[in-house]
């Protein structure tokens, strides 16, 4: 029972904190959800978070509140998900609540738009990281076809800005047709004899 | 009645806004400005700024801003938890699908192919931003268009990131703490 609330708060905490730092959209949660569950906690491991981006990727609303709806399940269920959902909507109800009574005064000040760029560049610093340590993990073993489907989908959503849907629905088929399989075996052989 | 609207209308922005924020833009304008005129088209704009600068995604801060010039603190409620219901229900279904049958062949399968594909989004994600905060959106044709104190930040935070291993959370604190002091002190 003890056990059971100091998860849950765990969760509301890690997730309130998170959540109060994901400016500049949506991805920006995950690498802050990577450090602290994977790297941290080591509640999930990388390949399970992909996982669950890609699942809040596949349903509607925002990626950072479906990504923590996922987490929360995992760890505790339904009970969970509410708490984590809750956690991650918090600081923005509350941050915009107060900012919309001076919003003018807000958004042309100064001193705040010197923070947000700062913070901008910071941001830019994270998702770089976090990009470089994913490929690597994806890409472990040299697995040709899990590159070229990187490199392709990176391709077709920065330049051609090809909508999300048709890039899960392809990605999904060439997955499930099996293209990466020879290939992923062949991987997971090279990277046990490192 | 305001209450009722305010419900369904934010929920169907949260039902449709399939695959991020920017897609949640144009629905959150069609409902909120043009169907019901809760703001106006300059609000609208203001409130897409300041979504930009406050932490959170544009949908859940939009449906708070929009709930709180409607009908106040409640309204703000009611609009926030209309725009997550339908993530919600449908995220934990497919949780549950996820955790069941994750194991099997199939699903390993196609979660395979879908991993690779998700580094390559957020690598998309994470250019934009990059060339957004560098260099004010698009590659520089100038020098002008360099952003000095930003690339001194960023060069200093992924130091810090890959170098020191210091958390993501420390690092944009840092971020913005330099940016209060630099700009002021070069006088940009």
């Amino acid at each position: 029972m003890i056990k059971r609330a100091a998860l849950y708060k765990e969760l509301f905490c890690s997730t309130f904190r998170l959540s109060a730092f994901t400016f500049g959209g949506g991805y920006v949660i995950v690498p802050l959800m990577r450090k602290r569950f994977v790297d941290e906690l080591g509640w999930i491991d990388e390949e399970e978070m992909l996982d669950l981006i890609s699942v809040s990727q596949s349903s509607p609303g925002p990626i950072a509140v479906n990504a923590s709806l996922m987490l929360g399940y995992r760890m505790a269920g339904v009970p969970g998900a509410l708490i984590t959902a809750f956690g991650t909507v918090l600081p923005p109800l509350i941050i915009i609540s107060v900012i919309s009574f001076f919003y003018q005064q807000f958004r042309s000040n100064y001193y705040v738009n010197a923070v947000m760029l700062g913070m901008q560049a910071g941001v830019a610093a994270v998702i770089c990281s976090v990009v470089l340590d994913m490929s690597r993990s994806v890409l472990a073993g040299r697995n040709l076809a899990a590159g070229l489907i990187l490199a392709g989908v990176f391709t077709a959503v920065y330049f051609f800005k090809v909508n999300v849907f048709w890039v899960i629905l392809i990605c999904g088929c060439i997955g499930f047709f099996g293209v990466l399989d020879r290939c992923r075996k062949a991987g997971k052989g090279k990277e046990k004899d490192t | 009645m305001i209450y009722l609207q305010l419900f369904l209308s934010m929920f169907q922005i949260g039902l449709f806004s399939v695959g991020g924020g920017y897609v949640a833009i144009p629905l959150i304008q069609h409902q909120v400005v043009e169907l019901h005129g809760w703001l106006s088209a300059t609000e609208f704009t203001d409130i897409i700024t300041i979504a930009e600068m406050t932490p959170g995604p544009i949908a859940i801060n939009s449906a708070t801003f929009v709930g709180i010039r409607v009908a106040g603190i409640p309204g703000a409620l009611v609009a926030t938890f209309g725009c997550v219901l339908p993530s919600c229900c449908i995220v934990l279904l497919l949780a549950r699908l996820y955790y069941k049958y994750r194991s099997l062949n199939a699903m390993q399968r196609i979660l395979s192919g879908l991993r690779p594909a998700v580094v390559g989004m957020i690598a998309s994600a994470g250019l934009s931003i990059l060339l957004l905060a560098l260099f004010g959106g698009q590659l520089p044709s100038s020098f002008q268009q360099v952003n000095g104190p930003a690339v001194l930040i960023f060069a200093a935070a992924l130091l810090g990131l890959r170098r020191f291993r210091l958390s993501p959370l420390r690092v944009m604190a840092g971020a913005g703490a330099a940016g209060l002091l630099l700009y002021p002190l070069l006088g940009l």
